[in-house]
């Protein structure tokens, strides 16, 4: 009982702060690879800093919802980072809820965002929660069959269940199966966390934002706790990826030597994996909108495709 | 049954006396409402007890209705009845409760004397359907719910929509009894009896062809009564139109009847049935709640939209017992009764949340005099109550944590996953497709109640009705409150509530089900700990800890900075107006555009000019969707049968010999082929 307490107080605290350097590495990574010099890997926590230090506008058209939506996104986001074996093979919380609920409490960020976004009367929020919930609906099936491919090869939900089969020695990564469902999740991940060619983080030009344009009359404080947790839920999916595919490195009980060798392979992974998804945003223009249902339905194939492989291998 | 016995005849004798009482104060409409609904929460307070003491001592024992003769009228209380019991029971009671507020101001307008007897009769046959044991009273009862609702439909029949909506509920609504019926003959006709205990697992000793056709024949009529696709198309136009009362107990248990059917012929008169008959039932599951949910979305008639939204979930609950019927013929009672209880927890939770949505709504409606949704606007300022059970009704039916939506899908999903390992041949496929399918579905409802919350309740009014709009009173908000602590219990004590299933699955598959659902007592698993856990109550705990820490520091923050009021930024354009708003038409543009061939959207711009071509004067727009299933199925069938009448006419040529003639020839007939013995 207190063991799990202070398992999830370090994951807990070990999300915040990785989530913002994560960000800032993905933004250096990408100025560097368009030659510029970026702002530097630390950014997102001086622009935290800055917001958690800075007064805040509330919108007079704006209810209770509009309030507590940065509190929802945050408390749901950190619970849903507890589910996940980030340092160790054991979630401090996987007792509490395996994979179906991380993606339903992120579900539940995602639902107040939306109406936090049509509660001001803007239309660009309205425009916002409009299509990230078309995104995230069309997201869904193909996240959930990658997720059952992983489920099914471990026979649990559990993301600790399968985050230990995955370190034993019976799982084949270049299983098709498993490559396939990898691919998959990896589209996810890009439309999940806004990224390009899905949507534009650094998009100034509101007819073409989807995440921002819901959080555009956000400020201060507020606005800081959003960013926040739209930092912690790229992180944690990342690292859901990371721990249910390529889980090695990753030692199964907490112990203070295990914990740091693998937090010491968690954060290569990280960098590995932000690397990636660098060279996709950079190599790619944001598509149209009404191109991301064909991004979504080829992540769905694969995923299907990777559930009819366990067929033949 | 020896206690919960006479619970149960009291709270039948309670509707009947609400319903004289009804009749009785015919002339005096304030009487009629005070008595009918009196006796109603009377009633339904004695069958909350008779279905929990049945649940709590299952005891199997049928007795007779003292008051027929002619027929043996036996009434049964056995674990499954009492679930549905209860479900109707928690329902009733707390729209009994809103009825009290929501009714009175009709009093001067409408006969609610009418209303009160229609309503107890309304219970009546629901309290019987459920507990009937012979299936000569089980159709009288399912005729007397069919009637009463079908009343209850027409009871503001000046308007021509309600009137249309009555009339295909009815016509539908005996198209399915007529199957059931033919159903319950085919297996008299085989044990030679009516009684609900000689089917008992009779129907898995038919032939082949009539255990196929049998079970078709159910499947199709109580598919009816729960509005599976593509027999559903009554369901949008008639809950909407009736009373939003009335609204709350159709969607939220006269459609379960349907269920209730399901499950008394799928685990009760049938062994483990053949594989297809779970595929067939599965697959149907899915299609009815992508087809729901997809309906839902393209619609802005708030009521209309939760119409929708009971079709989806009729097809979750439906998905549940399609793969319950799997495990049973591949030999997994354990995964069965997961899938089951699945299912019938999603019964319960759908009853109470999307009573909670209905009776919300009719606040709205009542206040704002319209169900269009883009007339409404800004409501959570003005009804501050409504708002908020109606968005704790809205992240319910959303199978958002930590509420008892989340669970039940939860434990559908659970089912799909294990589903997989049964079988080694292809069919084992559906099994994460129809996963796949319910996360798309469950993701699709979440954006529609985004819209169904955000629109009429969130920003600015739309219109002078939503801008003056007034909170429901206390009876109501009192019966609302009552189903959204029922949703926020049930789902967060779902692992204290979930062993009540235990005798429900001994009687229907022979193994309690709690032994592999509850997992180190604090939280819920499937099957085995390793194969997954969750706690909504840890969930909801941990939450509060993070939010309330984030909320204690963020204030103490904001203490001492400047936090003021202005208006929207809105990108530096000024003067924000309801004009500005996003509609719900256009919120649900982009799915209307990705599923456009499903949808097949027509719009029209007609632009209106007074003198030269550049002005436009006036520009009419106008968009909608096809109604596919009316269009392209049922205008074909109206148009054959009409054209079969036609021709019948000719036979009825009007002359005495010929009439003489058919009965002749049927007599003969009769005598070649119907005594054969």
């Amino acid at each position: 009982m207190i063991a799990v307490f202070f398992t999830a107080v370090l994951q807990l605290l070990l999300l915040l702060t990785v989530a913002p350097l994560v960000s800032g590495l993905i933004k250096t990574l990408k100025a560097r690879l368009q030659v510029r010099r970026g702002p530097g890997i630390l950014q997102p926590y001086r622009d935290l800093r800055k917001l958690f230090l800075k007064g805040m506008v509330l919108p007079d058209t704006a209810s209770w919802i509009f309030t507590a939506t940065p509190y929802v996104v945050f408390a749901a986001t950190a619970i849903a980072g507890l589910m996940i074996p980030m340092i160790s093979a054991k979630a401090p919380l996987g007792l509490f809820g395996g994979v179906l609920a991380v993606v339903y409490l992120l579900g539940l960020g995602r639902f107040f965002l939306a109406l936090a976004g049509l509660d001001t009367g803007s239309s660009f929020g309205g425009l916002g929660s409009s299509r990230e919930m078309t995104i995230a609906a069309l997201a869904e099936p193909a996240m959930m069959l990658a997720v059952f491919t992983v489920a099914i090869g471990a026979n649990s939900t559990s993301l600790s269940e399968i985050a230990k089969v995955a370190t034993s020695t019976t799982w084949h990564f270049l299983a098709p199966s498993q490559m396939l469902a990898f691919a998959a999740l990896f589209l996810v991940l890009i439309a999940e966390t806004g990224r390009i060619p899905v949507d534009n983080p650094a998009t100034h030009l509101e007819l073409t934002m989807i995440h921002e344009a819901m959080i555009l009359e956000y400020s201060g404080p507020y606005l800081g706790l959003i960013e926040w947790g739209a930092s912690m839920k790229q992180l944690l999916l990342m690292t859901l990826l990371i721990n249910a595919f390529l889980p090695f490195g990753l030692h199964s009980k907490w112990s203070l030597g295990g914990v740091l060798i693998s937090l010491v392979y968690l954060l290569m992974k990280l960098l590995v994996l932000a690397a990636s998804i660098v060279l996709v945003e950079t190599t790619n223009a944001k598509m149209r909108f009404f191109r991301v249902p064909d991004l979504l339905a080829m992540a769905f194939t694969l995923a299907a495709l990777g559930l009819i492989s366990t067929f033949l291998f | 049954m020896g206690e919960s016995g006479p619970f149960l005849h009291l709270a039948l004798g309670s509707f009947l006396a609400g319903a004289i009482a009804g009749l009785g104060a015919w002339k005096r409409p304030s009487t009629a409402r005070i008595a009918a609904l009196g006796f109603a929460l009377l009633g339904t307070l004695a069958l909350a007890v008779a279905g929990g003491l049945a649940l709590a001592f299952p005891t199997d024992v049928t007795w007779s209705l003292p008051l027929v003769t002619l027929f043996t009228c036996t009434l049964r209380l056995d674990p499954l009845s009492a679930w549905f019991i209860l479900t109707l029971a928690i329902l009733a009671f707390a729209v009994s409760v809103y009825s009290f507020g929501y009714l009175r101001p009709m009093e001067r307008t409408r006969n609610l004397g009418a209303l009160g007897f229609f309503y107890n009769c309304l219970l009546i046959g629901l309290t019987l359907v459920f507990t009937a044991a012979d299936a000569f009273l089980f159709m009288s009862a399912w005729e007397v719910m069919a009637v009463s609702a079908f009343c209850l439909v027409a009871f503001e029949h000046e308007k021509a929509e309600t009137r249309h909506a009555a009339v295909v509920y009815i016509i539908m609504s005996h198209a399915g009894t007529v199957m059931i019926l033919a159903a319950f003959l085919l297996l008299a006709a085989f044990t030679s009896s009516m009684d609900f205990s000689s089917f008992h697992l009779a129907a898995s000793e038919l032939p082949p062809a009539e255990q196929g056709a049998v079970f078709l024949l159910f499947f199709a009529g109580f598919g009816v009564k729960a509005g599976i696709v593509p027999l559903h198309i009554w369901l949008p136009d008639a809950h909407p139109v009736a009373p939003s009362n009335v609204s709350a107990l159709m969607s939220g248990i006269v459609i379960k009847s349907g269920i209730y059917g399901m499950a008394r012929v799928f685990f009760d008169f049938y062994g483990p049935p053949p594989l297809w008959t779970g595929t067939v039932v599965l697959a149907v599951g899915v299609v009815t709640a992508l087809v729901g949910v997809l309906y839902a979305l393209q619609e802005h008639d708030l009521k209309r939209l939760l119409a929708y939204h009971s079709i989806e979930n009729i097809g979750i609950i439906v998905m549940g017992f399609g793969a319950a019927l799997m495990f049973r013929t591949l030999q997994h009672p354990n995964l069965a009764a997961i899938a089951m209880v699945g299912a019938l927890f999603h019964t319960l939770n759908h009853a109470i949340f999307k009573g909670l949505l209905f009776l919300a709504a009719g606040g709205v409606v009542q206040n704002v005099g319209t169900r269009n949704m883009e007339e409404m606007g800004g409501l959570v300022r003005r009804m501050p109550g409504t708002a908020f059970f109606f968005l704790i009704g809205a992240i319910a039916i959303s199978g958002l944590p930590p509420l008892n939506g989340f669970v039940s899908e939860w434990l559908t999903y659970q089912a799909l996953l294990a589903g997989f390992g049964t079988t080694h041949s292809l069919t084992r496929l559906m099994f994460p497709i129809s996963g796949a399918l319910l996360a798309l579905t469950a993701a699709l409802a979440a954006a529609c109640f985004v819209k169904a919350f955000g629109i009429p309740f969130l920003a600015l009014p739309r219109s002078e009705a939503a801008a003056n709009a007034q909170e429901a009173p206390l009876a109501m908000r009192a019966g609302m409150a009552l189903l959204a602590a029922a949703c926020l219990v049930l789902g967060l004590g779902a692992t204290w509530v979930l062993p009540a299933f235990d005798p429900i699955t001994q009687q229907a598959l022979g193994v309690p089900v709690s032994p592999s659902l509850i997992a180190h007592g604090i939280a819920l698993q499937a099957g085995s700990p390793q194969s997954g856990t969750v706690s909504t109550a840890g969930i909801a705990l941990v939450f509060l800890v993070l939010a309330g820490t984030a909320v204690f520091l963020v204030h103490r923050r904001l203490r001492l900075v400047r936090v003021a009021t202005g208006p929207a930024w809105d990108c530096g354009l000024p003067g924000l107006t309801a004009d500005n708003e996003y509609t719900a038409t256009a919120f649900s543009k982009p799915l209307r555009l990705i599923f456009s061939a499903f949808y097949r959207p027509r719009r029209e711009i007609r632009p209106e000019y007074d003198v030269s071509p550049y002005y436009p004067s006036a520009i009419r727009f106008e968009s909608g969707i096809e109604p596919t299933f009316e269009k392209r199925f049922y205008g074909p069938m109206k148009a054959w049968v009409f054209g079969l009448s036609r021709r019948m006419r000719a036979i009825q040529a009007g002359s005495i010999h010929a009439y003489l003639a058919y009965i002749f020839v049927t007599l003969i007939l009769l005598l070649l082929f119907g005594v054969r013995q």
